[in-house]
Formats: C-alpha cells, structure tokens, sequence
C-alpha cells in the first residue's frame, strides 16, 4: 500500500497536504523518507554546504571532526532517529576555551556510538589518552574489598565522596529523551530505590514537587541539584522540560544519593564527612549492586559493553563514569610550583569545593581522579587513595620544612 | 539497523518513533505555566497534532518546547510557541489559530490582514518635538520564501540565507548604499564602531530564544548591514531571517518611516528577481517565526522623555487606549532610565504599517502634550483619549 502511495503521490505539496491531515505515520513518513523531501534535501545542501565553522574552536569533536567523516555520517540516525548534527551541536555552538578542551559531542542514545563511531571513536582516544575503543577492552570491577589504605588522616581530608552514572538500556539518553522516556527513567529507577533496606533505605524528592521546607534542607545537605545553565549542557537539549521528571533520592542516612534524569538517567553519590574512602567506596558498590539487581528484577538493565564500559551522555564519563575525590585541605602545597606536576603525574585533577568550573576557596581543594576509562572502578579508587595519601605526606613534609618529590608519572594503561 | 532517512540533520527528528508511546506519556506538564501556547494546548489538541509534520520535518514538539522550558511569568504572557518554517502555521493552525488570536485581539481563522507601505498617506509625523523625543526608530523582518526559519534551518540554508541577502544588499545605491559585517570576522575596531552605534547584536542570552533553538552555531552566517549614513540597518540571521531597521535621532518619524518603505520595497524587488520573495499571505501578513511578530512584523517607536507622565497614575491606561506599548530603552525586557522610555505600537496583526505608525505618531504626540502640560502643573484629565 505503501509503495503505491509513492508512486502515484509526489510532491511537496502532497506532502503537506497528508502531513497536515495526519494521514498515518507510515504513509506521510514514507514520503516524507522516500524520493521527495529527503532526496531534494540532499540535493541542494550536500554535506559541504552544512559543514560547521570549526576554525576558532577547541574542543576533541572539532580535532577529529573532518569533511569526510561529516559527509559520511551527516545522513545516518540511530534506530532512535538522532542525528550526528544533534551530537555535535554542543561543541559547535560552544568553541572552547584555549586552556580548557572539552569534549564537544554528547550521545543521544547507546547506539549513538555505534552508529557514528567514525567520529567518536577519535575523540574517546583524544580524552581518555590513547583508549582505542576499536581494540582495547574495559574492566568493570566493583569489589571494594581489594581497596588498601584506604582511611584518609583526618586532619587534612574533610570529606569524601564516590560518584558515577547510570543508564537504563533501551531509553533515549538526556540529549534526547522525550518525555514519556525521561518520565519512564524515573519510574523505573524510583521504583527500584524503593526496595533498597537497612542503612540504603530513603525517600524520593521530585525537584517540581517538593516543598520549600525539602528544597531547603536539600541546599543545607548539598544535595540539591538545579537546572543546567552551563551553556555546554543546555546547548545539547539537556535542561528541557526542566523540572519534569527530575529528582533526588537520598538514603536515611544521607550518604547514599542518586540524581534522576540531570545530565544523565543517574547519578549515584556515596560521600560522607571525614576520610574513610573504603567505607564510601564499600557502600558505593553495595548501593549499585543492589539497585541493578532491583531493576533486573523488572526486567530493565544497565547500559554497559565491553568495548567502552558503561555508556553515558557526555564520552567523558564513559567506562567507569567514576569520580572518586576528596575535599582536602593543602595550604602548603597547594601554593608549592610543583603542585600540578604532582597531581598530573599521580593522575589526579583538582576543582574548586563547588565542583567542575569552580575555584577552590580558602586553601580546601577538591582533589579526584582524571581518567574514566580503560581502568577499573577498583583500580580508579586505589589510584586516589594512594595519591591523596602521597599529597598529605607531601604536605606534612612541608609542614616539617622538608622537601618533597615529584613521583614518577604512572603509566597510562595495562600492558 | 542504521536508517538513512534524515531529513533535517538536527531538531526534533524523532517524532514517530515518539509516537510508541501515549499521549498522556508525552504531553507536558503545563499547569504552573502562563503563555499562550500553555492556555490553548490541551491534552485532546496535543493528540490531534503530535503526529503531524511540516515537509521539512518541524512538529509539535518543536514548536512548544520553547514554551514548555519557559514557564513564564505572571504578569506578563509571553507567546510560548514559535514557527520552524512558513508550513507551520498551516500545519499547527489547530494550535497557532487560538494562539494567534488570543495575541492580537481577537483576530480569527478567516480575518484578512492589510498591507500598507505607502509612506505617503501617513499624515503628519515629521514634527515631534526633538526636546522631549530623543530618537525614531521603526523594525520589522522578513522571511525568505523557501527556507526554514531560525529554529529550524540548517547551517546550510543560514549560510545561502546570509549570502542572497548579502548579494540583495549590496546592490542598493544613493542613500542605501552601504556595507556588510559578519559577526564572525569583524575587527575589533568594527566591533566597537557598531556597539557605539547602537547597530550590534549580540548572540541571544534569553532562554525564549535559546530554547527555541535559534541560538545554534553562533555566530555562523549572522552579520549586520548598515548604510553610510548609518540610518538603515539590516540584521541577518537573528530571530529572523532579516531584521530591517529604519532610525534616526530625534522625532522626525515620517522621514524615518520613508526610508523604511522605499529601502524595503528595493530590497524586496532584488529578492523577487531571483525568485525568492518573502513569505506572506493573505490571512497572516508577512510570515515571522514568532506568532507576534505576524501581520506587519513592524513596531515603530520613539525614545522620549517622560518624566511626569509616566509616574502619573493613568499612563498605563493612555497606553493601552492608544493601542501603544512601553519598554526600557534597552528594548524588550529592559527598564526605563531616567524618565525615557521606549513608546511603540502594540499591534502587529489586523492594521496596516501605516495606520500602526500612525497610531505612534498621534500618541506620541498627544503624551508629550501631556507631559507639557503637568510640567506647567496642570491636570490632563481632559486630555486622556477613547480606546482606539
């Protein structure tokens, strides 16, 4: 039936006219996909006529973003019907900064990283040093039994936290969810919440209806999250719909948080004051165990594979989407010339006390891991823990009037 | 599966896969919501129109998504809704009609709207006085038939966009010859020029704009042309595909409103030449991308001085009945600065250029007798108009 619509039916106007009475799905997208509007599209703008102006950007979408890989993948969509222009929207309209590369792509979906793979599989080798997703396999490890050493002197760190994302297979990520998706995210996942006992036991606050009572005790705990208005996130279509379907979840105990439907599906949080980063880490992978089992209950999964870990929205986060960090006070080396050389070589960034793009206050610094992928959660978490403990010996040295050592840099990834 | 059917490559391309799932699922929650749009889409009208698409692949979603990410406020309601192509208003008449006319005063799915641009039967308007009014301005846009518009089109059509209206521009000779500037290659010294004059426009900070997409590879194919004599300017790629903008300092509005008509018919003829007018019709006037701006697209407008009469208590009420509008001098959303403020015509759609800068021109002049008149400390009682 189909197929004797195309034939007898062409037209611009035809299009509009069965555009405009509705006339099903299949008929008017068959025309709309088929010889007419698509075709004539194509014809007028090829892909050189769309190239974006990428000359005064820096950003790891605009180094491996080329004419031909544009032209090759202008035309595709993912099963979901995102565009490659929809992932690159957000390194487009925002260039950079000289000293900052960000990333400049987001996914729409999982099958975003398939279907333009041409495009990201660079820029994930760009930003996370040399992880080729076309030969390299990711290790996910969440046994926080293997962390050593891992309580922090007191004195120096003042709090401690885990973080990483979720995904739920089979919706569309925050780029391009629609609502009934975004809506079901949170279903699933506050449904899931729900079943967790003992010390993860809690409650869920939806951002649109909570009271100005919940609204403020969440700003006193830190916990409230508010709408995008990083031109980096609103740029790629994250912040719409705000507030609908977004949330917070937070145990008890208040040491155990997810975010819903914020830059990813989740964010799941495991902090606490003082520096007992094995508890945190413990709780961390207790926590998401637990819930993935809730959800597989369901019959849902998370978004995961072997090739590039656990899928996110922005490739930064991708493999672990771990940041493990501690809120440290440094004041000596903080101001010492070597103090990035340090961190740098212990793979180790910081960030001011209020989270990426803020400046530290006073002489606290928020010291966490750089890399994402191509090491394990495990591996990740020893990583901090060896280095913080590194920065607070470096410091007490300091204090003593001792010098201290730039150690030797820890090489990239496993032979 | 990878599925070679992109017709735009960006927007809101996944509507039928949308349609898996059910209305109640997708429609927005718009009950702490004061636009236009939220007052007219009901849950049914979503259902109706949700599956419906413009040739160039704009729906539903597109056109509301500004609305549903800008609550809006309760004392001033905004549209909420916005056109990705000349289409939109035929496809979504449905949703746009009831908006439209809830906008501009009643004005129905039948109306015919007329066109006027003969400067010549304004009356009077060349004697303002300069002591009170400060500067005359008067804008519209225009569409170029066969694009899509701001929130929707391609880097490719912005760029073709930016070139044809670059190409008609250039061409203008005597008092309209002048000089193009695009946003993403002028000097430093240009740039400061056009801030000085007033000319510049910035990339949109407003999230009505940014929302709607309008915003998208700034500052690609944008740019500003003005004339020598820095008295017609023309802003490409903005909110619209050519904003045209006629001023001059002081109340000399007839002469302000000749220039308009006289440089937007050339500019109009150069485009029709190459077989690319500008969108308008019979029931909407000339097609805009807000559902404001339809009609005329025009406001015209004087930065006066006001001091006493805008404190006194019925200047919103000689506003309204003189069918104009105030705003900050720093245009829309702005507050006044020292007792100036921006006066301009309120309506779009339903009268004509010049009957709405007529109705400038009598109100402003009839304010400014006021303002007269309480310097002198006497009452304006008398003075206050019938609802135009």
């Amino acid at each position: 039936m189909a197929n004797s619509f195309t034939r007898v039916m062409s037209g611009r106007n035809t299009a509009v006219m069965l555009a405009s009475i509705g006339a099903g799905t299949l008929a008017s997208g068959y025309l709309l996909s088929d010889s007419t509007a698509a075709a004539e599209r194509k014809r007028l703008y090829p892909p050189s006529a769309d190239f974006p102006d990428l000359r005064k950007h820096n950003n790891c979408m605009a180094a491996a973003l080329t004419p031909t890989i544009y032209g090759s993948l202008r035309d595709k969509t993912t099963p979901n019907n995102w565009t490659l222009d929809q992932c690159i929207q957000t390194g487009v309209d925002n260039p950079g900064h000289p000293f900052i590369k960000t990333v400049g792509m987001v996914a729409g979906d999982e099958e975003s990283y398939e279907v333009f793979s041409e495009l990201f599989d660079p820029v994930i080798k760009d930003r996370h040093n040399g992880y080729d997703p076309r030969t390299m396999k990711h290790p996910t490890d969440l046994d926080a039994s293997k962390i050593t050493s891992g309580m922090f002197d007191e004195r120096y760190v003042l709090s401690t936290r885990v973080r990483t994302g979720r995904s739920i297979r089979g919706l569309s990520l925050p780029p391009a969810c629609t609502r009934s998706e975004r809506r079901e995210v949170e279903r699933v996942v506050v449904t899931a919440l729900a079943g967790l006992k003992g010390d993860l036991a809690g409650r869920y606050y939806s951002l649109g209806e909570m009271s100005d009572r919940e609204q403020q005790q969440l700003i006193d705990d830190h916990f409230l999250f508010d709408k995008p208005v990083s031109p980096l996130l609103t740029a790629a279509g994250m912040a719409r719909d705000w507030p609908d379907a977004r949330g917070i979840w937070h145990n008890n105990e208040k040491n155990f948080l997810v975010w819903i439907n914020e830059e990813d599906h989740t964010r799941i949080i495991s902090m606490e004051k003082g520096g007992n980063m094995k508890r945190v880490f413990e709780r961390f992978c207790r926590g998401l165990k637990q819930v993935e089992h809730l959800i597989q209950e369901r019959g849902w999964e998370f978004m995961w594979n072997e090739r590039l870990g656990y899928i996110l929205t922005c490739p930064s986060n991708l493999g672990t989407g771990l940041r493990a960090g501690v809120h440290i006070r440094l004041p000596l080396l903080s101001r010492d010339p070597r103090f990035k050389k340090i961190l740098d070589n212990l793979r180790l960034q910081k960030r001011g006390t209020g989270g990426v793009d803020t400046a530290a206050t006073g002489d606290t610094v928020d010291i966490s891991n750089l890399d994402r992928l191509g090491r394990s959660e495990v591996e990740l978490v020893q990583l901090v823990v060896d280095g913080v403990n590194y920065l607070i010996e470096c410091e007490k040295r300091l204090e003593r009037g001792q010098d201290i050592k730039i150690p030797s840099p820890i090489p990239q990834f496993r032979k | 599966m990878i599925h070679e059917k992109a017709i735009m490559p960006f927007g809101n391309t996944h509507n039928n896969f949308k349609l898996n799932y059910k209305v109640e699922d997708e429609y927005p929650d718009l009950s702490k919501h004061n636009n236009h749009m939220a007052k007219a889409l009901t849950k049914e009208l979503y259902g109706k129109l949700r599956d419906k698409q413009t040739p160039s692949g704009y729906t539903l979603d597109d056109v509301i998504q500004t609305g549903v990410d800008n609550p809006g406020h309760p004392f001033i309601m905004t549209v909420g809704c916005v056109a990705g192509d000349e289409e939109s208003y035929e496809v979504f008449k449905d949703l746009l009609d009831p908006v439209i006319s809830d906008r501009h005063g009643g004005y129905k799915p039948t109306d015919k709207h007329r066109t006027d641009l003969n400067y010549e039967n304004l009356k009077g308007g060349d004697d303002l006085d300069p002591n009170y009014v400060l500067s005359s301005r008067v804008r519209t846009g225009r569409s170029i038939k066969g694009f899509t518009l701001p929130p929707h089109n391609s880097r490719g059509e912005r760029r073709i966009i930016e070139k044809l209206s670059v190409e008609a521009l250039t061409s203008l000779d005597g008092e309209f010859k002048g000089k193009y500037y695009p946003l993403k290659s002028m000097t430093d010294a240009e740039q400061e020029q056009l801030i000085a004059d007033h000319f510049l426009f910035d990339k949109p900070v407003s999230p009505l704009l940014t929302c709607a997409g309008m915003a998208r590879d700034w500052p690609d194919a944008r740019g500003i042309w003005h004339n020598d004599n820095k008295s017609f300017l023309v802003w490409v790629n903005e909110e619209d595909h050519l904003r045209v903008i006629s001023m001059e300092k002081g109340g000399n509005m007839r002469e302000v409103f000749r220039r308009f008509c006289v440089g937007l018919k050339k500019i109009e003829e150069i485009f029709k030449k190459h077989d690319h007018g500008f969108m308008w019709n019979e029931h909407l006037g000339y097609i805009l991308t807000c559902p404001s701006n339809l009609g005329t697209g025009l406001r015209g407008g004087v930065h006066v001085k006001l001091p006493k009469l805008s404190t006194h208590p019925k200047f919103e009420e000689i506003l309204t009945r003189l069918r104009l509008q105030k705003r900050g001098t720093g245009g829309v959303d702005t507050a006044s600065v020292g007792g100036v403020f921006d006066i301009s015509n309120a309506d779009r759609l339903g009268s004509s250029e010049v009957e709405q800068v007529q109705m400038v021109v009598d109100g402003v002049k009839l304010m400014v007798e006021m303002e007269k008149k309480l310097e002198k400390g006497e009452a304006i009682d008398s003075m206050i108009p019938a609802q135009k």
